[in-house]
């Protein structure tokens, strides 16, 4: 199934994956390619938010739960033991399922990640606060009010400035965490054509319970149930002729 | 009506009764400080209690001046030892240790609320008045002495309340923080602090409530003279310990005099409680 992936940005081998003794995550093998979108569907609880946490390691802060296999980025292990964690988040950003901006203004939303970061030149924070707002659509609708506070804005645009927040540190690969299933479906188009956008200059990789959006966005889907990846392959592939029984099943809507 | 209807009804009363009887209880004090203490400020002028600087009952010189710096110096003090060890430790228990520390620390750092502030004044003669005297000088019992037990005793109010607020910040703020390669620290103090500054700033005024409020353990250690201290080593008195030093033997204008003492410590306390009300409130409606 990983062969049919040529150009891999990121590696899954042999995923184990524990929340204390319950086995999550049941040997997962995929490949996520550079510049290209990659969902990853399944049924509620089946593991696939679970599964993209564990790609930059935000499920480190859970207690108790447990990683095996190898996670590589440009072939380096990301779990190894000498890797910075926080190293590994600044090149893999978040965006999550729930709009989440600080309680902040608009522009300090973005500026606080280029802050953390280490820069601390004022122009270079304008110039890159403007730029991501560019790059996430949000620019026209927001430059008079940059200094409001973030809650102000419509879930829509608050999830969009997520991804400017996400932007604006230059990460190598985004991941999305079911980022439309709070949004309406004209907020939802926004973050689609956005995300189709993005792509060319980042390598994404996308949760979704929403089976019609990833046939519209992404190049490759793996199709997870109960813990494990039944099914990994081009988009087109799965859509049309998935070559396992239960995602055919899932796909054309029997179950899930 | 049923016996069963009258019962309630009657239940009803009852607790209607008890309920008001507390708060008319509470109103009575309240108009008996007042009625007790304002004749006398407005007979020798508000100017002279607020701004005298002589307290010689006897003479009918009731200058309050002293006891009220008194009383916002050692208040002040118990600030500046009690905010930021409480502050550290909330975040430290919130913020840094395992959830199975907290839940054995918490309720330890609650329980130093229920010691009683003679216990606190007692250790405060025995250790660190003569502590005070031997390393610094002067006579021990001192503003600084009164402010360091009073910070300590303000800390469980600080601690659990800020606790309180630091936990109540949504998860999501620190998720969204951390996935930006935030590290723990840089969260805490860019994103989780700014989110739970109401309530922290309510903690503080409640400890401060409690500072101006205290009286056994002040007594005990802050010396009582009636001076204006010149430095932390000098001794002080509080509005509260010139009021229990002397109720004992007061009377006539003197009594009234003491009684004026509650009803600007009772103003004091009175303002600082709006404001932690106002800030907790309005920390509130921002979520």
């Amino acid at each position: 199934m990983v062969n049919s992936v040529t150009n891999m940005r990121m590696e899954v081998k042999n995923l184990n994956f524990y929340y204390g003794r319950n086995l999550a995550l049941k040997n997962i093998n995929m490949g996520i390619e550079n510049n290209k979108v990659t969902a990853v569907i399944g049924p509620s609880g089946c593991g696939k938010s679970t599964f993209i946490r564990i790609l930059n390691r935000m499920n480190d802060i859970i207690i108790g739960s447990r990683v095996e296999g190898e996670i590589l980025l440009d072939g380096d292990n990301i779990y190894a033991p000498q890797v910075d964690v926080v190293d590994i988040r600044r090149k893999i950003g978040m965006v999550f399922q729930k709009s989440n901006p600080f309680p902040k203004s608009i522009f300090d939303n973005i500026a606080y990640g280029l802050k953390i970061n280490g820069i601390s030149n004022k122009t270079e924070i304008t110039d890159r606060v403007e730029m991501s707002l560019k790059n996430s659509a949000l620019w026209e609708e927001v430059r008079d009010r940059l200094d409001d506070n973030a809650f102000e804005l419509s879930g829509g645009q608050q999830q969009r400035l997520c991804i400017a927040r996400a932007l604006a540190i230059e990460p190598e690969v985004i991941l999305f965490d079911e980022p439309c299933s709070a949004l309406d479906p004209i907020s939802t188009a926004k973050i689609e054509e956005l995300i189709n956008q993005l792509k060319e200059r980042y390598t994404i990789a996308i949760v979704t319970h929403n089976m019609q959006q990833a046939a519209r966005i992404s190049d490759y889907t793996g199709f997870f149930l109960l813990g494990e990846l039944i099914e990994f392959d081009k988009t087109e592939k799965i859509f049309t002729n998935p070559s396992q029984k239960q995602t055919e099943d899932y796909i054309t809507g029997r179950f899930g | 009506m049923t016996r069963l209807e009258r019962n309630e009804r009657l239940i009803k009363i009852a607790l209607f009764v008890i309920a008001c009887s507390a708060v008319s209880i509470l109103a009575v004090i309240t108009i008996f400080i007042f009625s007790e203490g304002t004749p006398i400020m407005f007979k020798y002028g508000l100017r002279s209690f607020l701004l005298g600087l002589d307290w010689y009952p006897s003479e009918q010189s009731f200058g309050l001046l002293p006891m009220i710096i008194g009383s916002v110096m050692v208040t002040f003090g118990s600030l500046l030892v009690g905010v930021p060890f409480g502050l550290a430790c909330a975040i430290f228990l919130t913020e840094f240790s395992s959830r199975r520390l907290r839940h054995i620390l918490k309720p330890i750092i609650e329980l130093l609320a229920g010691i009683p502030s003679v216990v606190y004044g007692f250790i405060g003669v025995v250790i660190l008045v003569p502590f005070i005297r031997e390393t610094l000088g002067g006579p021990g019992l001192s503003v600084l002495a009164a402010s360091i037990i009073l910070g300590i005793m303000i800390l469980p109010t600080i601690i659990s309340i800020s606790i309180d607020s630091l936990q109540a910040v949504p998860r999501s703020y620190r998720e969204g923080s951390i996935a930006l390669g935030a590290t723990k620290w840089q969260t805490t103090k860019m994103v989780i602090l700014p989110a739970a500054k109401s309530g922290i700033i309510a903690s503080i005024i409640l400890g401060m409530g409690r500072a101006i409020g205290e009286t056994m353990a002040v007594i005990m250690i802050a010396g009582n003279a009636i001076n204006i201290p010149r430095s932390v080593l000098d001794p002080v008195r509080t509005l509260t310990s010139n009021i229990a030093l002397e109720m004992g033997y007061a009377s006539g204008e003197h009594r009234q005099a003491l009684f004026a003492t509650g009803v600007i410590l009772f103003i004091i306390i009175m303002i600082l409680n709006t404001i932690a009300n106002a800030t907790s409130v309005k920390g509130k409606a921002a979520k």
